[in-house]
């Protein structure tokens, strides 16, 4: 333990050890970017753009609706919307708008996943107005609220302190 | 198993039908010929025998890029899993991934961003490691009792591989992690470019970086060229067909360690970040939709396998959980991988509960299906590892406990 500690110690007061066996060469900047944008929950990473709820119907009835409903209700794809207040019932619904605690979920998600059959097709413009039109049909924001880089990460869920930490082993210790 | 009890009933029927009907001496001229006729060529990569029948069960999908394949962990003898046996749990497909073409590339809080060809992956101190994959989701429909048929549908997306690649930490340490990271967040080169964030401290444990299952490459289902092995911890953080890995101070929450993947518990609170797979059992013969032909001896026998490392004991009901009786254990017993245990059983042509419950090196007992869910409640949907008990019933045939 004591190593580790001195270990610790000394990498906090030296500068960054070097690479040991150098294989690879540096990642480009061309690279890094190609693998497209993780967003963290602070909105790290947001692209540039905006979109609106009204934008977002519209793009939603092309591009979500064959598999996700007109209404958002689901079909092959998952409901997304509704569910608020259910969590704790005997048949919670987990959607966009009852259970997933981040927006910017939502955008990363979009923008990675969607539409099934073509993954990242959408510009960023589109993947605000479409988190836009989810967020308003759940109720979280009103529908002349633009989504964009400095408003999504501001959006506070409904469930976003509906997560705790894994406390296992919570049974099975006793025989 | 079923099989193989029906076969030799059957053999028995042939031999006593050729007996009486004086057919024995032309089966054995057969027999003669066979062993006498060439056999066919050799060939460059091998396929099992055409009698061999064993497959991954497929649910029926609109959207076949998605869903889950499961192990016929009935049909499997030893500890490991055949490559081509592998459960499968995919979002977007399976991509085509050229290995020349392919890049890994170390990105974010780090000293020196990198970018890595498999060739250079594969020039690096690599391990060996034989490891139970589990699905997070394995056994789910137990929650609400809704049980596979058979133990391939109720506990098949679990599977046991030898894996071989390159410690994550030695990577982590050649891009120089930046102070003030705490998270590695790893993508997929899929379509839906697979997120998952992971602990730092774990990273640096015991994660290898991937591209050898059972003594080849990794096949295209379970991340050619190069996927995450996280020992104990649930199938999804593996992210197959890793092309990113970024080093951050936060975790990202992504789609599937929020939305999916977390255990909702009765009072709506979710837990979250609920990476280990505990310790867990499963009788495979008899099991759910085989048959005993009549009352006799036969070997119980199944698989354990603990997150939490070696499986040190495996006891075995006959009686609906009454008493419990200690199983012979296959060695040697690694940690973190499957665990075969077996029981000679006398089966007295009467309605018997049967089930299996291990115990790991912590000292952590599989619980009952019940305490479980006085815990969670039915609704935690991922994470099930309750006692699984199945009815071999008096005529033999062995079915799902109504519960």
């Amino acid at each position: 333990m004591w190593r580790f500690s001195l270990f610790l110690c000394c990498a906090a007061l030296l500068p960054a050890q070097p690479a040991k066996y150098g294989v690879g060469r540096p990642a480009t900047l061309d690279e890094i970017r190609g693998l497209g944008t993780a967003i963290a929950p602070d909105g790290t990473g947001l692209p540039e753009g905006s979109g609106t709820a009204a934008a977002g119907q519209e793009l939603f009835a092309a591009r979500c609706a064959r598999c996700h409903g007109d209404k958002a209700q689901g079909g092959v794809g998952p409901v997304l919307v509704g569910g608020q207040g259910t969590l704790a019932t005997a048949k919670p619904l987990k959607t966009v708008g009852s259970f997933w605690p981040y927006a910017t979920t939502v955008w990363d998600y979009i923008n990675r996943a969607m539409p099934f059959d073509q993954p990242g097709a959408l510009k960023p413009p589109e993947v605000y107005a479409l988190v836009a039109y989810l967020l308003n049909l759940n109720g979280i924001i009103p529908a002349n609220q633009a989504m964009d880089a400095k408003t999504l990460p501001k959006v506070k869920m409904p469930n976003r302190d509906g997560f705790v930490p894994d406390p296992r082993p919570d049974v099975g210790r006793k025989r | 198993m079923k099989d193989s009890a029906k076969s030799s009933r059957r053999q028995m029927f042939r031999l006593g039908a050729a007996v009486t009907g004086g057919l024995l001496a032309k089966r054995e001229l057969a027999a003669q010929e066979a062993t006498s006729k060439l056999g066919i060529p050799l060939g460059p990569y091998g396929e099992r025998s055409p009698f061999e029948k064993a497959i991954r069960w497929t649910r029926d999908s609109k959207t076949p890029e998605t869903g889950s394949s499961f192990t016929p962990l009935a049909d499997s003898v030893g500890t490991l899993t055949p490559s081509s046996l592998h459960y499968e749990r995919h979002h977007a497909g399976i991509p085509t991934i050229d290995p020349v073409q392919h890049r890994l590339i170390i990105h974010g809080m780090v000293e020196r961003p990198l970018s890595l060809t498999m060739a250079e992956i594969r020039r690096l101190p690599s391990v060996t490691r034989t490891l139970v994959l589990e699905c997070g989701g394995n056994s789910g429909s137990e929650w609400a009792a809704k049980t596979g048929a058979d133990v391939q549908r109720s506990h098949g997306l679990v599977s046991c591989s030898e894996w071989t690649g390159v410690p994550l930490s030695l990577v982590l340490q050649e891009a120089g992690v930046k102070p003030g990271a705490a998270w590695v967040i790893a993508e997929g080169a899929d379509a839906c470019r697979m997120e998952r964030s992971i602990p730092l401290a774990k990273a640096m444990d015991d994660i290898l970086l991937a591209y050898g299952q059972n003594g080849e490459a990794i096949r295209p289902a379970q991340g050619y060229p190069l996927r995450l092995i996280i020992p104990g911890w649930e199938g999804n953080t593996n992210v197959k067909w890793l092309h990113s890995l970024k080093l951050t101070d936060q975790a990202y929450m992504a789609r599937d360690e929020t939305a999916k993947y977390t255990d909702l518990m009765p009072n709506g609170k979710a837990r979250i970040f609920t990476y280990d797979m505990e310790a867990k059992s499963v009788i495979t013969f008899p099991s759910g939709g085989q048959t005993l032909p009549g009352p006799g001896v036969y070997e119980l026998t199944g698989l354990a396998w603990s997150g939490h490392g070696r499986v040190e004991r495996v006891e075995i009901t006959t009686d609906g959980g009454a008493t419990w009786t200690q199983a012979r254990l296959q060695e040697p017993r690694l940690p973190i991988a499957f665990t075969r245990f077996r029981l000679p059983w006398l089966f007295e042509g009467r309605d018997a509960v049967i089930g299996s419950r291990a115990i790991d090196e912590t000292g952590y007992v599989q619980p009952t299906r019940e305490a479980l869910i006085e815990v969670r409640g039915v609704n935690s949907g991922y994470h099930y590892n309750g006692i699984k008990l199945w009815k071999v019933h008096a005529a033999g045939m062995v079915t799902n406990v109504e519960v």
